[in-house]
């Protein structure tokens, strides 16, 4: 049934933080969910799981209402940056309170993966370094096994080794159980083969909105001497233009035609760290 | 198998797994009649995600290339090299020799130069 956003609004006194947000979240994907530093990421996350009131719109979770309904909040688990665990409780105790919480919570696989990552269930959340406390949240959303899983920047200030056991065991997790995952992040280029739909935020608005690989289908990049490629992209929707010496790279917007490439330029397909770039550049130049 | 095999931003992930695993069938990393690994094993090796894996697995499954067993895992067909080889030799005649000929030709390089050169090649790699 997924997740349905409507018409969500919510503003920080003067800031419209989230501005006439719609968005349907359908079930067993990974979504991706981009945008820079106060886009409204976060504030989009807190309304879906009921942290955060929104000032109109609504949130639909299986067809029903999240609004202080425990019963559907249940279904779904948010890691964010902010723990909210007691001070003072210690690892051990908060994964035995979230099976209070979450019925499927695995505290043996928990332990298993605390192991894994050497974290020491016997400490304090508290004093848990930004690393660990990012491991701590992840092992939590490792082993809730909620329907809906919503990651608020989850790799932060883990090291590249650490990111990359937890990119493997999500693989792991959605293979054998495949459930619904909004993923925040801004190391693009390390999720951007993980996830199967893009959502991009700006200034409170979603502008991109689709399946990963139309998105890519849906600009290139060429390059070659300037005056060639000057040439070449004049009417053409351009995201971004970089030179460097005589050389000219543009990043367009649409499909390539290979047929009516001139020689001496070339063609190559974008990234989505790059499409991420250069819509973020394109739209500030508004 | 590479594991070290990293995926550029060129083509899309599933076309570079299927070459990937064109490659291993070639090179005999996977053999006839012999299992491959599965959807899971791929997408957590490289990162991807597994509907992408599967993708880029389909696309041997409909050359052929691979079969599934119900229940059982995918394997490599027999006869899949050999048909490989003669895909790659048909590439390779369209990527590397038509240019080279069209090129000759407008430089005004005779087929006897050609061949020439094609055999001055041949015995500077010590064939």
């Amino acid at each position: 049934m997924g997740i349905e956003v409507r018409n969500l609004t919510k503003s920080f006194g003067n800031t419209l933080a989230l501005d006439n947000v719609n968005i349907n979240i359908n079930e067993k994907q990974i979504y991706g969910l981009l945008g820079n530093n106060g886009a409204g990421k976060t504030t989009l996350l807190n309304i879906i799981t009921n942290r955060l009131y929104p000032d109109s719109g609504k949130v639909l979770i299986d067809g029903e209402q999240v609004l202080d309904n425990d019963r559907v909040l249940g279904r779904v688990f948010m890691v964010g940056e902010k723990n909210l665990y007691p001070e003072g409780m210690r690892v051990k105790k908060a994964f035995e309170i979230t099976k209070l919480f979450y019925p499927n919570f695995d505290i043996q696989y928990a332990n298993e993966l605390a192991r894994r990552f050497e974290l020491d269930t016997r400490k304090k959340i508290t004093a848990l370094s930004t690393g660990y406390a990012s491991i701590f949240r992840i092992i939590l959303a490792l082993s809730v096994n909620t329907p809906y899983l919503l990651l608020d920047e989850p790799v932060l200030g883990l090291d590249a080794q650490h990111r990359d056991m937890f990119y493997k065991l999500l693989i792991e997790k959605y293979s054998e159980n495949p459930c619904t995952i909004i993923f925040s992040t801004h190391l693009i280029q390390e999720a951007a083969n993980l996830i199967n739909h893009v959502l991009i935020i700006k200034n409170g608005c979603i502008i991109r909105d689709m399946p990963c690989e139309e998105l890519l289908e849906g600009g290139y990049t060429v390059s070659g001497p300037a005056a060639l490629v000057d040439n070449y992209i004049s009417g053409l929707k351009v995201l971004s233009v970089n030179s460097l010496g005589g050389l000219k790279t543009a990043c367009i917007h649409g499909k390539a035609e290979q047929s009516d490439l001139p020689p001496g330029l070339e063609i190559s397909s974008m990234g989505l760290q790059d499409y991420f770039i250069s819509l973020m550049n394109e739209e500030e130049s508004k | 198998m590479q594991l070290t095999w990293r995926f550029d931003d060129e083509r899309p992930i599933y076309i570079q797994l299927a070459e990937m695993l064109e490659d291993a069938i070639l090179s005999g990393a996977y053999k006839e009649e012999e299992q491959i690994p599965s959807i899971t094993e791929f997408s957590i090796a490289y990162k991807i995600n597994p509907a992408t894996a599967l993708k880029g697995v389909n696309i041997l499954v409909d050359a052929g290339l691979l079969y599934k067993k119900r229940g059982v895992g995918m394997f490599v067909a027999s006869g899949a090299r050999e048909k490989l080889v003669k895909k790659r030799k048909e590439q390779f005649y369209r990527t590397f020799v038509e240019p080279a000929i069209l090129e000759a030709i407008h430089l005004g390089i005779g087929k006897s130069d050609l061949i020439e050169m094609i055999e001055r090649g041949l015995s500077e790699h010590g064939n």
